[in-house]
């Protein structure tokens, strides 16, 4: 019994004010735990630093995909598979779908959770390319109160974040989209189930009046933090369509190179990461063209 | 911190389910809890209390064998074994969701199973069969 360590604790609090006040009344005792897709690979393994757990899996206060006419909201446990099933996400907002489809396979996708994959701090996750594109808030709650942060100011390093230790997060939301829009997401791994990115990458962009006037693209492997491109976006945005060609599109490539720092580690090569970005970049360009100039 | 698995293994003696990587990668240990196909050496032992749990042992109902085995059975989808408790749970639970598949939902549904042993082909064609036995079996009693 490879998972049995000895005094190794686990608290299930039935109310999400019970879960804070533990959390508050002792700062970074505890370690919340909701589907344990990564926590439990590294306990198995013994590697973690910690032996007590706030088990947040029964707080349905923290689950529920709740839409209004703006926004989307996703509870802190709501897992892939009820991304992947969602009609109004897979209308919307199809890259989230996207992401939650490559994110390991159904026994994965079933028990993870997205709070959990932007908590944990990846920078080869999944999901954060998509939130990113779609301008995602991050809802972070104490006894003291809560706040809403942006998603792209959640990561401050390598698997660092602002959440406080007596912090939890409690939803995400992301806006729905208005106008004419494009979406794209595509991860590169080595096999297209359980693999982890080499480069993950989606894209959101609005057109009005022949123009881009909105354009977002995260990425996911390319950095220590996932991140977005911005330089690359101040390029695109605000550009005619109709001036979107050939010769932009490898200066916009280029400035993409230039935007990310990957580096080499077992999965892959900084160089590698950079052409591949670039080239995934110059597909999205053409395919956004070709979208807009249908509409 | 007890893993489902152990439970499983261990106290329930329930020894159909398997442990390969132990960490979430090759689905040998995979049961359908509360309804969903989860690794449960992946899940803390504390969440599943209270829940129902169908391991491969309660698959088969009586001597009748469940059509996902039958059909393991008759297209050759086991050889060693190890992985094949994992694969009909990973099976059962794609029939379910999505009664009719097509190849590429079943290698969908089938992604988190690994095998050293068959090259997959013929674990594809048994889901394929108990997919086509039971829309058989549904017409039968229709008519
Ligand atoms: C075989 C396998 C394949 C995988 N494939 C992928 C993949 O393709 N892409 C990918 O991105 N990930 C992948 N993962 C990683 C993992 O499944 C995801 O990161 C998952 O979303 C983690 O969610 P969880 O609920 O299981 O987190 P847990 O393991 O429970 O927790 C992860 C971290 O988040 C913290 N946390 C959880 N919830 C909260 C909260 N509400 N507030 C504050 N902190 C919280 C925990 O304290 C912990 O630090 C894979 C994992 C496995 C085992
Ligand atoms: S033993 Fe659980 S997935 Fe391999
Ligand atoms: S039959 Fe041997 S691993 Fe699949």
């Amino acid at each position: 019994m490879r998972g049995q360590v000895p005094g190794c604790t686990v608290h299930t609090p039935t109310t999400l004010i019970g879960a804070l006040e533990i959390l508050f009344a002792e700062k970074g005792a505890w370690r919340p735990l909701a589907g344990g897709t990564d926590l439990m690979v590294l306990f198995a393994a013994g590697v973690l630093p910690f032996s007590r757990f706030l088990n947040l899996w029964g707080l349905d206060e923290l689950r529920g995909i709740e839409t209004t006419s703006d926004s989307v909201s996703l509870g802190a446990l709501t897992t892939y598979a009820e991304i992947r099933t969602h009609p109004l996400i897979a209308a919307e907002l199809p890259n989230l779908v996207q992401s939650a489809w490559v994110t390991g396979a159904m026994a994965i996708q079933n028990r993870g959770t997205l709070a959990g994959n932007i908590a944990n701090g990846s920078p080869a996750a999944d999901t954060p390319p998509s939130l990113l594109a779609y301008g995602a808030e991050v809802q972070l709650q104490s006894l003291a109160g809560s706040r809403w942060v942006p998603y792209e100011n959640f990561h401050t390093g390598y698997k660092q974040t602002v959440m406080l230790p007596e912090e939890l997060i409690t939803r995400i939301r992301v806006w729905r989209p208005k106008g004419d829009n494009f979406h794209f997401f595509r991860k590169v791994g080595t096999r297209k189930a359980q693999a982890i990115s080499k480069v993950c990458l989606a894209a959101y962009a609005r057109a009005e009046e022949g123009r881009v006037a909105e354009f977002r693209l995260g990425m996911g492997s390319v950095a220590p933090v996932p991140m977005r491109a911005l330089t690359t976006e101040m390029l695109v945005q605000g550009q005619a369509i109709e001036e979107l060609d050939g010769q932009f599109i490898a200066g916009a490539k280029l400035a993409l190179m230039e935007d990310i720092r990957p580096i080499d580690d077992i999965r892959s090569t900084a160089s590698y990461r950079r052409k591949v970005s670039a080239n995934v970049l110059g597909q999205l360009l053409e395919e956004m063209v070709e979208r807009f100039k249908r509409a | 911190m007890a893993r489902l698995l152990d439970v499983i293994r261990e106290d329930l003696e329930l020894t159909g389910t398997k442990e390969g990587c132990g960490e979430g990668e090759c689905g040998a240990c995979s049961v359908i809890l509360n309804g969903k196909l989860v690794n449960s050496c992946l899940v803390p032992a504390v969440q599943a209390e209270g829940a129902e749990l169908r391991t491969i042992e309660g698959v088969a109902s009586d001597e009748q064998l469940h059509s996902v085995q039958e059909s393991f059975l008759h297209c050759g989808g086991a050889q060693c074994g190890i992985c094949t408790p994992g694969m009909v749970m990973a099976a059962v639970d794609l029939l379910k969701r999505c009664p009719h598949p097509d190849e590429a939902q079943i290698r969908d549904g089938l992604a988190g199973n690994l095998c050293r042993c068959t090259g997959y082909g013929k674990i594809v064609d048994s889901v394929a069969q108990a997919a086509e036995r039971a829309i058989q079996v549904a017409e039968e009693s229709r008519s």
